[in-house]
């Protein structure tokens, strides 16, 4: 009771302190928005994509881009956010303090996942904003589509929010925590089908890639933001909804334990 | 052993071998103020981790606040009120906001704008921590370490970088939270400091506890013997004695009026820590020399 209570009240705290600082606000908040952006603008005499033979069916390079950018946002929210905010926070002393107080690690851990879903929100929403009105994507309309969405998004978030903070036990100083998590990340989005077509990678990259949960948020993603006709175009043939959320939660499951084993609040004897 | 807050056998630590501390004792009574002593380096702050919890003993018996430090859950957390050495983070935030943040970690939290005035923040209450001085922050880590009205309050140089009347101020402060029961364990480099808040005090050099006791009576008698120093025939003369009224006396009869320069002093905390210090590093080379 008392440890939800000071969930809740490490949720607003954070919100608060990751809107006040610009930079991490910049880099991980409009980055998928700014990358949607250039590729709308870099392929916008490119015509379309996945046309049938007859010319019809076809979609823009952004909307081909949206789902990418939004599995890229999650991942970008929990993963690198975290897993470079708490290896700062471990750096600065901060969790130090924390560790000196009575506040539960269960409540901190709330604080920081709520901080991403709410901030992860308002850039998703901010990310098909634009898509819709700048650049003339079609969202989906039927609700069976955005019900699909809703728990591929709260599901990757959370489990990008888990593998983040599992992952700032790796750097050893704050200020190496960049330079361990962003080089993960980028590949990540390189192999997964976030920049790069992924039915046109090797198949030996393509099941590589199919270990880490990015593949599959983009996957999810791009169930619900492009057209049937694009679902033949996968490497099964199909969206493989159920192997999505089969995934996500075997990451979820394993993110867990790695925090469990790895979070400190400080090392000790250091 | 009783029921005293804070108990230490024994205790040590080794770093790869290193003894940072090797068997210290001492006991820290229910509302008494105790500072340790010590240059850097002696194993001053690795003892007070110990006793935080920061860090694992290698040997020997702690007990803190009825527990032992290795094993403290929330509940033994939230009796205690840390000032850790070093500061610097959450600097977006406000000091209101920090501080009613933090006030939500204790059941039994002080008022909050009751701490900012206590610590002489009045007035910066909606600025963000990152805006303050250096000295303007320590009292915000001051803050946060009694906010949870703490039993034990531990305190690590926590005047460090304080201009003397944000020092004098902070003094009040905990003489307040003295009169209201709180125990304390201080470390500081400040001897003047240290005699003027601490009941008692421990004097760690090289791992080992060198002394401890009253304030006024570390360093044993035989420090604390006043000094005579008077000036004669432009020479600035001096001369320790147990009996500094006998020699003035004599020096008045003498000079057959006011002698030039009289002054009698005695030894300062500050003057016999430091003639302690020296001791220790003679000690020590001699050691190294014979080995």
């Amino acid at each position: 009771m008392r440890t939800m209570q000071l969930g809740f009240s490490r949720i607003g705290y954070e919100l608060r302190l990751y809107f006040r600082q610009g930079d991490s606000v910049f880099f991980t908040f409009l980055f998928p928005i700014l990358m949607l952006s250039v590729f709308a603008v870099a392929f916008s005499a490119s015509g379309t994509i996945g046309a049938a033979p007859d010319g019809s069916g076809g979609i823009t390079f952004a909307a081909f881009y949206v789902p990418g950018m939004v599995a890229a946002g999650m991942l970008l929210s929990g993963v690198q956010n975290l897993g470079v905010d708490i290896a700062g926070e471990k750096g600065d002393g901060t969790l130090k303090r924390l560790g000196g107080t009575p506040l539960p690690v269960f409540s901190y851990f709330m604080g920081k996942i709520g901080m991403v879903l709410v901030s992860s929100v308002f850039q998703v929403v901010l990310l098909l904003f634009v898509a819709r009105f700048a650049f003339n994507v079609s969202m989906p309309t039927e609700s069976s589509k955005w019900l699909t969405f809703s728990w591929v998004f709260l599901f990757g978030v959370i489990t990008s929010c888990v593998l983040g903070i599992a992952l700032s036990a790796l750097p050893r100083t704050g200020k190496s925590a960049t330079a361990v998590v962003i080089p993960i990340v980028l590949l990540l989005q390189f192999i997964s089908g976030v920049y790069l077509n992924f039915s046109q990678l090797p198949g030996w990259l393509q099941n590589f890639a199919s270990i880490f949960p990015l593949k599959w948020m983009a996957q999810g993603m791009r169930s619900v933001f492009l057209p049937a006709s694009f679902e033949a175009a996968e490497p099964s043939g199909s969206w493989e909804l159920g192997l999505v959320a089969l995934v996500l939660g075997l990451w979820l499951v394993v993110g867990l334990i790695l925090c469990r084993l790895t979070f400190r609040w400080i090392r000790k004897d250091s | 052993m009783g029921n005293n807050p804070v108990h230490v056998r024994g205790l040590q630590k080794s770093y790869g071998g290193a003894m940072a501390v090797d068997g210290i004792s001492f006991d820290i009574h229910e509302g008494e103020t105790f500072a340790l002593l010590g240059p850097n380096g002696a194993g001053k702050s690795t003892t007070i981790e110990i006793l935080e919890g920061y860090r694992d003993r290698s040997g020997g018996d702690v007990s803190v606040l009825g527990t032992d430090p290795r094993h403290g859950g929330l509940g033994w957390k939230a009796q205690l009120g840390i000032v850790l050495q070093s500061t610097g983070e959450s600097g977006n935030i406000t000091v209101l906001e920090q501080l009613a943040h933090f006030a939500g970690y204790y059941p039994n939290p002080r008022n909050v704008a009751e701490v900012i005035d206590a610590v002489g923040l009045g007035g910066k209450e909606k600025t963000r921590i990152a805006k303050l001085s250096g000295g303007q922050r320590r009292r915000v880590d001051v803050a946060l370490g009694i906010i949870g009205r703490p039993r034990l309050l531990f305190l690590d140089e926590p005047t460090t970088g304080f201009d003397p009347e944000a020092r004098r101020q902070f003094w009040d402060l905990v003489n307040q939270l003295k009169a209201e029961g709180t125990t304390i364990l201080l470390t500081t480099h400040y001897l003047d400091e240290a005699a003027s808040l601490a009941d008692r005090a421990g004097v760690i050099m090289g791992g080992r506890l060198v002394d401890i006791g009253p304030i006024d009576e570390i360093g044993g008698q035989e420090a604390r013997v006043p000094l005579v120093r008077w000036r004669q025939d432009g020479v600035v003369r001096e001369e320790r004695t147990s009996e500094p009224g006998a020699l003035a006396t004599r020096l008045y009869a003498e000079a057959g009026g006011e002698v030039p320069g009289l002054e009698i002093t005695r030894p300062s905390l500050e003057d016999i820590y430091l003639g302690m210090v020296g001791n220790h590093a003679g000690g020590a080379d001699a050691e190294g020399g014979t080995a």
